[in-house]
């Protein structure tokens, strides 16, 4: 592994960065542990078990979506898993975790069953929001997964509202919100930021940075394109970790954790790779030779199974045993899938209102708002 | 009963939920030092604390943002936007989230919020803080829009609106804050959904919502003194969802109707009232169905060109003179072949 460890972490108030920009090349020194539990070997291999299990439920999708057996749009976590897997873990059971539209590695690594996420996929009855959310809005209340947003931005103010209710309410718990970098340019990432800040309340906000929103560079977009910065101006701490190191993130998630959970805002930025386009439909052909060559040179799977490998925690074939585990429950999960039914048309208002409501519509379309009149009725049944 | 403001009437009501249930509280712009911009929420910080009574940064889609996000959590916020034109800095929130959330996850979330604003004109402030845009989210599925016209209205449907497990736009209008009317001392929560005959008639319908249905109001009355005219008045109460029933089984009787709205006629709520009588009403009707609604201008600040702009009770008596009219005219065709 070439990179271990964060760059900076921000003095609370002091406005001050001592963060240098990350390359792929920047070698950082590795941390001392001191201030976060260290990973122990085990927990290593089952960080890696993780991600192969991302990437190879991912490929799946992929094909099913090639098989017109997914519809609509499908992000995936392909390049990610490290920083999925790594947030994750610095999680509790009792966390709430927000999240956008590529958002499957989450949804598994949370603890959903791979079932329920490729039958979501589906938009089958079985699926994790029963059929009506799809790729893009995944949610499971029991696992505190709440939901997956396809809007940009959309996840960021309902997350901070999260973190307040937790505040509100006394209780020791915390609220993560992941997005991508092109999201730090929304107007509801910095009001959120503000909120959070201004209100103290226990929230990390974390950035997944792969440098691209669609097609368009982090450099091209952002002002300040290091943009765990941005954080200074809510007088917010923040730092910035290599994504593709499952530890470095593990350790920095932890640390962010911590802040929020002694009720402080915490923005991390994670930096990471998108090994293919922006979806499953995206050949992704305005990125150069070079930046792909590069990006594959830091595909998470490939840099830490050799980490693995070096470090005799992992052989060569309890790696290839790994992933013909992952293989085969992703096969089995996409079998589920396919097997569930859909979801009954019958159901289509189940869910407009929660509370129900006098006068609310349960109309197909052409039906009439009211049947004829008597006199007409009778012509026509003349 | 006690007789006291619509103003007070909301106050009431925030206050005596804010009693009921810890999980309630407020958040909004000068909600709390300042008692509010229009003085709703006036004393309650006192009362309750910052901890209930949250004055927010100016930030719309950050804190409406943040009360559906508690708000899913399991509390159940009431939201201040100072007045309906800036709910528009919220709309993604209130349309892409809070009308979405119980839906696009299968009903496993549900988004107990409801955010108070008041639309109007007539105060001669000019273009971007006049307008009437509640249909924005009486157009969306997920949404309860509810707009009361009497102070009574206004604290019982307060009361269904925070108890209620869905996001309820609570629209207000600022000519009737100090409008005044019967309140019922007793908490007892308005269904949202209904609208309500309020007087009835046998000679024509005139259904209006909001400043709209308090007018209705007072012209029905002005007419049967003055003219001896029978008019019924339907207030809507509630814009989505929108009770068509009332209003088609009133026209069956009366055979006519105008329609009376604040908002702009192209497009507008009036025009959707006029569908639901073409549907389910079209065989019973003796003349067109009039609508009466804001000229289709940015709003003026100037006062003569305001008051130009904005429907007033002439506009209406108006209305209701030519529908008759074309009613007796065709009456008297009928009567000739």
């Amino acid at each position: 592994m070439a990179t271990r460890q964060r760059t900076t972490v921000m003095p609370p108030n002091s406005g001050a960065h001592r963060g240098k920009p990350f390359t792929a090349e920047t070698e950082y020194p590795v941390g001392t542990g001191a201030e976060t539990d260290t990973v122990a070997g085990e927990r290593a291999v089952d960080f890696y078990r993780q991600m192969v299990f991302i990437r190879r439920f991912e490929e799946r999708a992929a094909r099913a979506y090639t098989q017109a057996l997914i519809g609509g749009y499908c992000h995936l976590n392909l390049g990610e898993e490290a920083a999925v897997v790594g947030l994750m873990a610095a999680l509790r059971p009792t966390d709430y975790l927000f999240t956008n539209y590529r958002e499957h590695g989450y949804a598994l690594t949370r603890g959903i069953e791979p079932e329920r996420v490729m039958a979501e996929l589906f938009g089958r009855s079985d699926g994790v929001s029963k059929g009506w959310g799809g790729s893009m809005h995944m949610f499971d209340l029991e696992k505190r997964m709440l939901g997956g947003y396809g809007i940009v931005g959309g996840q960021i103010p309902l997350a901070t509202g999260a973190a307040l209710a937790i505040d509100y309410r006394g209780v020791d718990e915390i609220v993560m919100c992941t997005m991508g970098d092109g999201t730090t340019n929304i107007g509801a990432f910095h009001e959120s930021l503000n909120i959070a800040a201004l209100w103290s309340l226990p929230i990390v906000y974390v950035v997944i940075n792969n440098r691209l929103g669609m097609a368009t560079t982090v450099d091209k977009s952002s002002a300040e394109p290091e943009l765990y910065k941005r954080a200074s101006s809510y007088r917010m701490e923040a730092e910035r970790v290599d994504g593709i190191d499952p530890v470095a993130v593990f350790e920095g998630a932890q640390r962010a954790a911590a802040v929020a959970r002694a009720g402080k805002p915490f923005l991390l930025e994670v930096m990471t790779e998108r090994l293919r386009g922006h979806s499953v439909v995206d050949p992704g052909k305005y990125r150069g030779a070079e930046a792909i060559a590069l990006t594959k040179e830091r595909d998470p799977l490939v840099t830490f199974a050799a980490h693995l490998v070096d470090n005799g925690l992992l052989t060569e074939t309890e790696i290839t045993v790994i992933n013909d585990d992952a293989i085969n429950r992703a096969t089995a999960a996409a079998a589920f899938a396919e097997a569930s039914p859909f979801p009954h048309v019958s159901t289509l208002f189940d869910y407009t209102y929660a509370t129900p409501v006098a006068n609310d519509s349960h109309r197909l379309p052409g039906q009439p708002l009211f049947e004829p009149a008597p006199f007409l009725q009778s012509e026509v049944t003349r | 009963m006690s007789v006291m403001t619509y103003r007070q009437a909301l106050r009431d009501a925030l206050r005596s939920e804010m009693h009921r249930n810890a999980d309630v509280f407020l958040m909004g712009e000068e909600i709390g030092l300042f008692d509010g911009a229009y003085k709703i929420t006036a004393g309650l910080l006192d009362e309750f604390g910052e901890k209930r009574v949250r004055d927010t940064a100016i930030a719309e889609e950050g804190f409406t943002g943040a009360a559906i996000g508690a708000a899913m959590l399991g509390l159940r916020p009431v939201v201040e936007i100072m007045t309906i034109n800036f709910s528009l800095l919220a709309l993604d929130q209130i349309v892409n989230h809070a009308a979405k959330i119980y839906g696009m996850f299968g009903g496993q979330a549900r988004v107990p919020l409801v955010i108070r604003t008041p639309g109007g004109g007539g105060q001669q402030l000019g273009a971007t803080h006049s307008q009437n845009i509640e249909l924005f989210y009486a157009f969306v599925p997920g949404m309860k829009v509810v707009a009361p016209s009497t102070p009574a209205d206004a604290k019982a449907m307060m009361l269904a609106a925070i108890r209620d497990d869905d996001p309820v736009l609570f629209l207000e209008n600022l000519s009737l804050y100090n409008t005044t009317g019967e309140v019922p001392d007793e908490d007892i929560p308005a269904e949202i959904g209904k609208a309500a005959v309020t007087r009835r008639g046998a000679d024509i319908t005139l259904i209006g919502y909001s400043r709209m249905a308090y007018v209705a109001a007072r012209v029905a009355e002005e007419l049967a003194e003055s003219d001896g005219l029978d008019i019924e008045v339907i207030d809507l109460r509630s814009l989505r969802p929108l009770d068509r029933k009332t209003v088609v089984e009133s026209v069956k009787k009366t055979h006519a109707a105008v329609v009376l709205e604040d908002d702009w006629l192209t497009y507008g709520i009036g025009a959707e009232i006029a569908a639901t009588i073409s549907d389910g009403g079209f065989d019973y009707l003796d003349a067109p169905v009039r609508r009466v609604a804001m000229a289709e201008v940015p709003m003026p600040y100037s006062k003569p060109l305001e008051t130009a702009a904005l429907p007033s009770a002439d506009d209406v008596i108006g209305a209701i003179r030519q529908t008759l009219d074309a009613v007796g005219r065709r009456t008297l065709m009928e009567n000739k072949s």
